[in-house]
């Protein structure tokens, strides 16, 4: 094993920022008070929350009290998905999203199908993209809910949010957004999007992992599923995840704060990249839009060879990073959203998803670069897939 | 997840290449499941002399490709069919119970080729197929998803 660790997954996880880390460590020991408590400790933790819940807000354009934390992104789109549809049900029975979201927001939408509700799955093109003018078609008399991820986890596409925003507005349909990898990635406003529900994850941009907010625009009728206190102005009991709250609205801060020159590095690399892939490999194809896509993602299918083979070898020499590939998953269907954007099964097999973040260097670059053709080649002088283009290039 | 086994197998695999002028060759598998596994076996008296594979697929598909050809070398035709794909996994200190189906994948390869061996010395009648060839992408309980 190489002593080297190059971390090229920012988009499963990042690590938590050192500020962030000290931020929170007061609310695990001396500053330890229960949020809802009266006393000095309690008020102080009350007010650690508020301020987080203030960054959040800042963060999105949108107002503290519209902010609610929860346990997980995971959580947020739950509850917005679900929340939404058992309130409107008297109004309308449809909820509208796409063939990409995340699995917290098609297994949520499949469950509440299997409760009476009609789903409507949009396509999207080949690079991944839906459009304002498909939404605008799909909508119903029944239509209560639109869902629409902001930026794709794995191929990096960023939809054209403000867009169906618009359109939800325009036909009074609520319209929530999983943000999970846009948020402290690329900017957002709530309000200028028209956006009513939208879901993010703290570890995602440098906090701790096990927090996560869902943002509900003032007057949005949604139900809410823990009962028991009145944590989170009643609608989400659960005495309060203090510290990690502090850690959210921290590294939301630092995330929202320096986004262009963070951006500008990030954008720099995954360009540098993506040209070096197509410039060495041979039988490469970029899956995502080629510029509408987030910052740090990069991902490529490689023809004739295996994702969790190429995600072995590069951990052999101490690159960390994922694939869209079956046997990654335990399943033998490779990722859905690869399926989706209309790659067959044997290329979406052979896909590698490498997203950036701000600890990278070019250094790390040289050394991928150096590391990942010779990886791919040795995979396919071992695939019989490869066998027949070998033997016409000779 | 994987043993040390499978690593090394998978990291330094044994036999990879073709055998020109094989006299059994065997491919199972197919690229929509995400595995295929070709084997080519050289037999003389009926003993497996010489087996080399070609792999598409994961760390445990490569891994049980290698220790199945291993396993065949120096065995009669006879021998070579009676190793299972429990065997194959157990030669490899096991594999994950996700995928198991690597391990059916090499036990079918090596079946393949004797049979494709036999087929050429007319043992078999031509009409004969393979009944372990069909794979079955739907009869695993599916759960992707990348974070």
């Amino acid at each position: 094993m190489t002593e080297r660790m190059i971390y090229l997954d920012h988009a499963a996880t990042t690590p938590v920022k050192k500020e962030v880390l000290e931020a929170m460590l007061p609310y695990f020991t001396e500053k330890f008070g229960n949020a809802s408590s009266i006393y000095t400790i309690g008020r102080e933790s009350k007010k650690a929350l508020e301020e987080a819940r203030d960054k959040v807000a800042a963060a999105i354009g949108a107002q503290s009290k519209e902010i609610f934390f929860t346990a997980s992104g995971t959580e947020a789109d739950n509850w917005a998905i679900k929340g939404v549809a058992y309130s409107n049900r008297t109004k309308g029975n449809h909820i509208i999203t796409t063939a990409i979201e995340h699995h917290a927001v098609l297994h949520a939408c499949q469950y509440l199908e299997s409760e009476g509700f009609e789903v409507t799955y949009l396509p999207v093109d080949k690079n991944g993209l839906v459009s304002a003018e498909q939404v605008a078609a799909a909508i119903k008399p029944e239509t209560i809910l639109i869902t629409i991820m902001f930026a794709n986890n794995e191929i990096g596409t960023i939809q054209p949010i403000a867009e169906i925003g618009k359109v939800a507005r325009e036909k009074g349909v609520y319209f929530h957004t999983d943000a999970v990898q846009a948020v402290g990635n690329i900017p957002i406003d709530v309000s200028d999007m028209n956006i009513d529900l939208l879901s993010l994850s703290s570890h995602k941009f440098y906090g701790p992992k096990g927090v996560g907010a869902l943002y509900i625009r003032k007057g949005v009728k949604i139900t809410s599923f823990l009962h028991g206190g009145a944590q989170e102005r009643g609608r989400r009991a659960s005495t309060e995840n203090v510290a990690g709250i502090v850690g959210l609205g921290k590294a939301i801060e630092i995330a929202c704060g320096n986004l262009e020159d963070k951006n500008r590095k990030l954008i720099a690399m995954r360009e540098r990249t993506i040209e070096e892939i197509m410039k060495k490999i041979p039988f490469v194809k970029l899956n995502g839009h080629r510029t509408q896509r987030l910052p740090g993602n990069v991902n490529f299918s490689f023809e004739f060879i295996e994702g969790e083979s190429l995600l072995l070898m590069l951990d052999m020499k101490g690159i960390a990073a994922s694939s869209g590939s079956a046997c990654t998953s335990g399943s033998l269907d490779p990722s859905h959203v690869l399926l989706a954007i209309g790659l067959p099964h044997e290329i979406a097999h052979g896909s590698l998803r490498l997203t950036f973040g701000e600890e990278n260097t070019d250094e790390d670059i040289d050394y991928l670069m150096e590391v990942l053709p010779m990886i791919v080649q040795r995979l396919r002088e071992m695939s019989p897939l490869y066998e027949a283009v070998a033997k016409n290039n000779t | 997840m994987y043993s040390e086994k499978v690593m090394d197998h998978f990291m330094n695999p044994r036999n990879v290449g073709e055998i020109e002028n094989a006299d059994g060759v065997g491919q199972v598998g197919n690229a929509k499941c995400g595995d295929i596994m070709k084997m080519y076996l050289k037999i003389e008296n009926n003993v497996i002399i010489d087996a080399k594979f070609k792999t598409f697929g994961c760390g445990a598909a490569v891994a049980t490709s290698s220790m199945a050809t291993e396993l065949i070398i120096g065995k009669t035709v006879d021998e070579a069919l009676q190793i299972t794909n429990k065997a194959v996994a157990d030669a490899l200190d096991g594999l994950p119970p996700a995928k198991m189906h690597c391990s059916n994948l090499a036990e079918e390869a090596i079946n393949s080729a004797i049979e494709d061996y036999k087929r050429r010395k007319g043992l078999i009648d031509d009409n004969a197929s393979c009944d372990a060839c069909s794979r079955r992408c739907d009869d695993v309980q599916h759960s992707h998803g990348i974070e």
